[in-house]
């Protein structure tokens, strides 16, 4: 059976789509289709990829129109009538094809405060936590870095305000530093003021892209505007902050 | 150092500590590295679970299951600084499973004695990487992602500096260095069929030989028994270990549980009657011995393998690996399920279609690991080249002829570090070498020599996947003499091949020229493992000779290693193992 691809090529300086039509087989994904396109007619083809197997989010593209990771996303799901639609990741600049300048994630974590542990509980440097308090933060830590919940962010792809917003990736990374039951640091004001969370209007698009899974909003970014709308906004909390001169 | 996976990151994370200028290379994104593909756990006697564990039980089970081919003095520091290495992630921010007490969980893996396994779910691996990665962010790191090293440079004998590309541009890059660790995992990519991503091309191993160091026990490649098998686009997917330590169990196609019928002797004593007992050590009873899903990955693998052969197999040429049967034993069995084998679950429905909570899986070998690698110092990790140190996959010592599941990530954590500190130490106790002008021109040129105008040369995809053919037919899990040979033929044919391949388009982000790159690596590595295997002339570990199918206690006294003669061929040696200490060798006779 033959289905057609309609792969974006070229850089930053412009690129159109180019249409491939290529044989494809029983339980293909977006990314094998790739991959044989790469090494049957277009061997320049610019792809990042890894694990393909959900594990290692390299490989995110938007497909149709919708930010996916192209590992996970199976030919059968798809309509094959039509051309599959692959393109890059809109929210950052583009390098060639399907990759995207990533590295202001990378920069973006650095900022974010390290973990900072309690003393140890026992006399051998270890620590005593319950399976039940950790869970929240481990569901957490399921996160890939795929970046789709960037790319699909509207404060991002939209507004592009980078430098102000660091993103539902980073605002889950910080609430499993926050909610790790060992960590004691603070990271609320920058939350509000360097990080920008402010800006995320819970529409939830982050939650629904995430391969993982992981429930963005509900579970990471809401307890988090709670904990600073307590700190920053709640009247008593401000009051003893103005009388202890804080 | 090069490469960012666990060995690589905790190498950097020491040497950084250490107070010295620490950059680390890598071929991918920070965080993508093959390290995130571990599912089972983190191998080291915590005794947490079972406090009849120690580091000699496990220095054991390392031996045993390496068929006393590894490096004894490399497995005992193995065992006894994996606890610590484990911990110092916990104080680093990783949130293992937990013990009713509060403490690290530990799982069941095969060919360890007692539940050993630090894990998160099924994604340890993941949690590792994160862990070292954002640790290492902190530390001044400077890290050159998506940048790939294609030569090392040398001042006389010991190593000065490394040279490469990044895949943005295609600009050529000098990283001078006064010591380089490599760490850049395994040769996966040499067979048609593996759970390896496109990094895995030997290029640690290669770099070394290049600059004259020595790699050991290349024979020796682990073929993981438990690998996707349908849909075709899906094979060689990892199904993590971890589901036979949680009750799962292997059948044919009659519906037996096949590996009763055919247990090692050296492992009788320690395997299950019945499948019975089998179940009651899965469930963490202390008095029953694991069921035979757990004896170790070379005779697994080997056993599917017979039964595909005999005509008992499952519908596309595997094996059935079944959890759902444990609904019969436990009433919340598909939580249970979901719980300790998330991601197993995840993989099967969306990639095969197939509920594992309720549905047999389909499986069969996968090449995995490299137990061979450069041959490094125990203590050190140097290799025989000045300055050049190695830890993790591309490192050879400790895991001999079959690797258990569970030493691997140990193994980065444990050599990661030493590998770290005394790279630093050598940086620091000498002046940097000089970097030779002719050795930076021939690297520049041969990096560049894809891009020339040559006549009719073939595509490197093309020659890739020929050569990644010929290796699993002819160098895979069941050897002979005569297609081994034949293999160090055709390599000879495909090395002249990739020397005249073509490619299209530019330096900029070209993965045709990367993997032109990555193929030379690849016929080296493919080399030395063919004649390593030709020169083993038993069986042993993972190493399985359909013509010689006895282990011969002649070849147990002897690693073999390669070598670049001073005629630029490959030279092949047989090396004898030391002695073993007495205290050493006590312990393995205490734990027969």
């Amino acid at each position: 059976m033959k289905a057609t691809f309609s792969i974006w090529r070229g850089d930053a300086q412009g690129g159109a789509f180019r249409d491939y039509p290529t044989e494809v087989s029983e339980g293909m994904v977006v990314l094998d289709a790739v991959h044989r396109i790469q090494s049957e007619q277009a061997g320049d083809l610019a792809v990042r990829w890894n694990c393909k197997a959900g594990k290692c989010g390299s490989c995110s593209a938007e497909i149709n129109g919708l930010p996916r990771l192209m590992c996970m996303t199976r030919l059968s799901d798809l309509p094959l009538e039509n051309p599959v639609t692959v393109a890059p990741m809109k929210a950052f600049p583009l390098l060639r094809d399907l990759v995207t300048d990533v590295s202001w994630n990378f920069a973006v974590k650095k900022r974010i405060k390290k973990f900072k542990p309690r003393p140890p509980d026992a006399p051998d440097g270890t620590w005593r936590m319950a399976q039940a308090d950790i869970e929240r933060v481990q569901e957490f830590r399921k996160c890939i870095e795929c970046f789709l919940c960037q790319d699909v962010c509207h404060v991002l792809r939209e507004h592009q305000l980078h430098d102000k917003f660091i993103g539902p990736r980073f605002f889950t990374y910080a609430a499993a530093l926050e909610m790790h039951p060992l960590d004691t640091e603070d990271r609320v004001e920058e939350l509000k003021e360097a990080q920008g969370i402010g800006f995320c209007n819970i529409t939830k698009c982050c939650t629904r892209v995430c391969p993982e899974e992981i429930n963005i909003t509900d579970n990471a970014i809401i307890p988090l505007k709670e904990r600073v709308v307590d700190r920053v906004y709640d009247p008593l909390t401000r009051l003893l902050r103005i009388l202890r001169g804080s | 150092m090069i490469g960012a996976g666990g060995a690589g990151l905790r190498a950097a994370i020491e040497a950084s500590s250490a107070g010295v200028s620490v950059g680390l290379v890598c071929k991918s994104l920070l965080g993508k590295a093959h390290t995130v593909m571990a599912e089972g756990g983190i191998a080291a006697a915590l005794a947490n679970v079972d406090e009849r564990d120690s580091w000699k039980v496990h220095f054991a089970d390392t031996m045993r299951g390496g068929q006393y081919l590894n490096n004894w003095r490399m497995a005992e520091l193995h065992a006894k600084e994996a606890p610590d290495r484990v911990r110092e992630l916990e104080a680093w921010g990783a949130l293992f499973d937990r013990t009713k007490d509060g403490r690290i969980l530990q799982r069941n893996f095969g060919g360890h004695r007692y539940p050993r396994l630090a894990h998160v779910g099924d994604r340890t691996g993941l949690e590792m990487i994160r862990t070292l990665q954002d640790q290492g962010i902190h530390q001044g790191i400077e890290v050159h992602m998506e940048c790939t090293v294609v030569a090392l440079l040398k001042d006389g004998e010991r190593v000065c500096g490394a040279f490469g590309y990044d895949r943005e541009k295609g600009l050529l890059h000098l990283y001078r260095a006064g010591a380089i660790v490599l760490a850049t995992g395994g040769i996966g990519r040499a067979y048609e069929i593996t759970s390896n991503s496109w990094e895995y091309t030997g290029d640690g191993h290669a770099l070394a030989y290049d600059a004259g160091a020595e790699l050991m026990d290349m024979e020796f490649v682990q073929f993981h028994p438990t690998g996707m098998v349908w849909p075709p686009s899906v094979q060689g997917i990892l199904v993590t270990e971890g589901v036979r330590g949680e009750g799962g169990v292997l059948l044919n196609s009659k519906g037996r549980r096949f590996l009763f019928d055919d247990i090692p002797d050296n492992y009788k004593a320690q395997t299950a009657s019945d499948e019975e007992e089998g179940w009651r050590y899965t469930q963490g009873d202390k008095s029953a011995r694991r069921p035979p899903e757990l004896l170790t990955r070379d005779h697994v693998a080997r056993c599917i393998v017979r039964e595909v052969r005999e005509g008992r197999g499952s519908p596309h040429g595997g094996v059935f690996l079944d959890i759902a049967w444990i609904r019969k034993k436990l009433p919340n069995a598909e939580e249970v399920i979901k719980k300790k084998l998330p991601s197993m679950y995840h993989q099967f429905l969306k990639l095969a279609d197939v509920d594992i909570t309720k549905q047999q899986m389909e499986v069969g070998p996968t090449t995995h690991y490299v137990m061979g690698g450069v041959r490094v110092d125990a203590e050190t990790q140097m290799s025989t080249v000045p300055g050049l140190f190695a830890a993790g996959e591309c490192a050879a010592g400790l895991h001999g002829a079959n690797r258990l599941g569970g030493n691997s990530l140990s193994d980065l954590l444990v050599f990661g570090q030493r590998a770290g500190a005394h790279a630093a130490r050598f940086a620091r106790e000498r002046r940097a070498g000089e970097v030779d002008q002719r050795q930076l021109d021939e690297a520049a040129r041969r990096a560049l020599s894809p891009f020339e105008e040559r006549g009719d040369g073939t595509g490197p995809y093309r020659i890739q996947h020929e050569l990644q053919k010929m290796m699993q037919n002819l160098v895979g899990i069941v050897r002979r003499e005569s297609e081994m040979a034949r293999a160090v033929e055709e390599l000879a044919g495909l090395r002249r091949r990739a020397a005249q391949v073509r490619i299209d388009g530019n330096r900029s982000y070209n993965p045709a020229w990367h993997t032109a790159l990555d193929l030379q690596n690849l016929i080296v590595v493919s080399e030395a493992v063919a004649r390593s295997a030709l020169e083993r002339k038993e069986s042993r570990g993972a190493h399985f000779r359909d013509d010689l199918p006895k282990q011969d206690p002649a070849f147990a006294k002897f690693n073999i290693v390669v070598k670049r003669g001073a005629d630029g061929a490959m030279r092949v040696e047989r090396r004898p193992i030391p002695e073993m200490p007495t205290e050493l060798k006590k312990i393995i006779e205490e734990m027969k």
